[in-house]
């Protein structure tokens, strides 16, 4: 396969960036859009030139550091995939593709398409934990949770931390990270000592980071490569609610002293 | 206090007031149509009706005018700082940006809604306060006011492109304010949000009906 790439290069945080176009020739169809990338920084680093810096990791979609803006489309254009998990046979022969980085504020560029995640740390450090009893492990089956919450928390707990859903929405809201982040633990036992301040405390957070607020376009959705549902927000916003309603002392609440 | 201050200083916190306040306003607009679609019962019907509201039931009318006005300002104010907050989120654009999700009524919030703010000011200008008369209109006559504005194309026109993006405001209003109050199953596909269908629909035709009918003398 022939293709065109436009790729978003800055050379540093400050840097100007701008938009530059390069050739990606005889790429296999069977390659993934990483291999892609390399086969292209390969040409560029035999050329002298500076290669394209992009973020990745594992390479087969758990590890949410493969973070592009692949032709309008968080991770490219099919659902449930990061960017390694893209393959060219997605496109066609010929094509032009347009990468860039993540466009939210809370991520400035580091270079080229890496960007700085660095405010998920934070929103998860706002209350994103347990105050788990340590000591020797439990029995299996001593907490009983149900197989609905279970499921429900496993469903939030799948995601990767990787920024698709601020990136794809058209307000840079990091509502779906966050409402899966809590809804997590909300739906399990251990969740539930620091379940409202853990609420208050990550919106906050997502707040103060410069994400935007929600407006239920549903693109996270979409673009989550965990296909985490929209559903985690409405969630969110119920624990929001009676947080809300609750006393400080209500809120902070047992936890395991 | 302080628990007032912090709910409304977070986005999901302003977005709740949005919420709540746009449903408020769904109540009102749903009475309100209602009540113009007696106009096809003719002049006693609804000129009665008018009188029921301004005489006996004058108080519960301002109640209801101040509970209104209070909503308005609420969610426009929460729109206007959400909004803020929302560009700022995201100072570069991309060069290439295809949403997949987001419907004409999600993508229309915004505009829309400032249509329909400037709409009910000029809405409450003619009709309520007289103030604004495209023809002769004469307190208390609400039939023969419709019908001598409604019979000018100009304002059939403004009511009619008005109510469109009342409809579309309500499809995707509808259907998220009870998503962020914390019902679950939202559905992204656009065509299975029944309620929110139905409502956008029955309102925006129950109100485009008036001024249109009135337009072609088709109101005894």
């Amino acid at each position: 396969m022939n293709l065109t790439l436009r790729v978003w290069r800055q050379a540093g945080p400050k840097a100007p960036g701008k938009m530059v176009e390069y050739k990606a020739t005889e790429i296999s169809p069977e390659a993934s859009f990483l291999e892609m990338m390399d086969v292209v920084n390969d040409e560029l680093t035999l050329k002298g030139e500076e290669p394209i810096a992009f973020d990745h990791d594992c390479r087969e979609g758990i590890c949410g550091s493969c973070s592009m803006m692949i032709d309008g489309h968080a991770h490219g254009p099919n659902q449930g995939t990061a960017t390694c998990q893209l393959h060219m046979r997605s496109f066609e022969d010929g094509a032009t593709i347009f990468v860039e980085p993540w466009r939210v504020r809370a991520f400035p560029v580091v270079k080229d398409l890496c960007v700085d995640r660095s405010a998920f740390d934070r929103i998860i450090a706002a209350g994103g934990f347990i105050t788990a009893a340590t000591g020797g492990a439990q029995d299996a089956n001593n907490v009983l949770v149900p197989k609905v919450a279970s499921d429900l928390a496993m469903d939030s707990a799948a995601c990767i931390g990787c920024g698709a859903c601020a990136a794809a929405c058209p307000n840079g809201s990091a509502s779906l990270f966050t409402a899966a982040k809590i809804t997590h633990l909300a739906q399990l036992p251990q969740g539930q000592p620091e379940r409202y301040r853990r609420v208050v405390e990550m919106v906050a957070q997502h707040d103060a980071e410069g994400f935007g607020g929600c407006t239920l376009h549903g693109e996270c959705q979409l673009a989550c490569p965990k296909e985490i549902s929209i559903d985690t927000i409405s969630r969110m916003n119920r624990d929001y609610m009676v947080a809300a309603a609750m006393s400080q002392e209500e809120k902070v609440g047992g936890g395991t002293g | 206090m302080t628990r007032a201050v912090s709910f409304w200083s977070s986005t999901v916190g302003k977005k709740i007031v949005m919420a709540v306040s746009g449903l408020i306003m769904v109540g009102f607009v749903i009475l309100h149509m209602v009540g113009n679609l007696q106009i096809f019962e003719g002049s006693a019907k609804l000129n009665s009706y008018s009188a029921f509201l301004h005489g006996p039931a004058n108080e519960v009318l301002w109640i209801v005018r101040v509970v209104l006005l209070l909503a308005l300002v609420a969610h426009v104010v929460s729109a206007y700082q959400l909004t803020v907050l929302d560009r700022a989120a995201r100072p570069v654009p991309y060069a290439k940006r295809d949403l997949q999700a987001a419907t004409i009524g999600s993508r229309t919030m915004r505009i829309g809604g400032i249509i329909l703010a400037l709409f009910i000011v000029l809405h409450i200008l003619h009709f309520t306060t007289l103030t604004l008369q495209p023809a002769a209109l004469t307190e208390g006559d609400v039939y023969a006011n419709g019908i001598a504005s409604f019979q000018l194309g100009w304002v059939t026109a403004i009511y009619v492109v008005a109510m469109i993006f009342l409809g579309l405001h309500l499809y995707h209003g509808a259907w998220s304010s009870v998503r962020t109050l914390g019902f679950e199953r939202g559905r992204l596909d656009p065509f299975k949000r029944p309620v929110a269908i139905v409502l956008a629909l029955v309102v925006w035709a129950g109100f485009t009906l008036v001024p249109v009918a009135v337009y072609f003398h088709l109101v005894p």
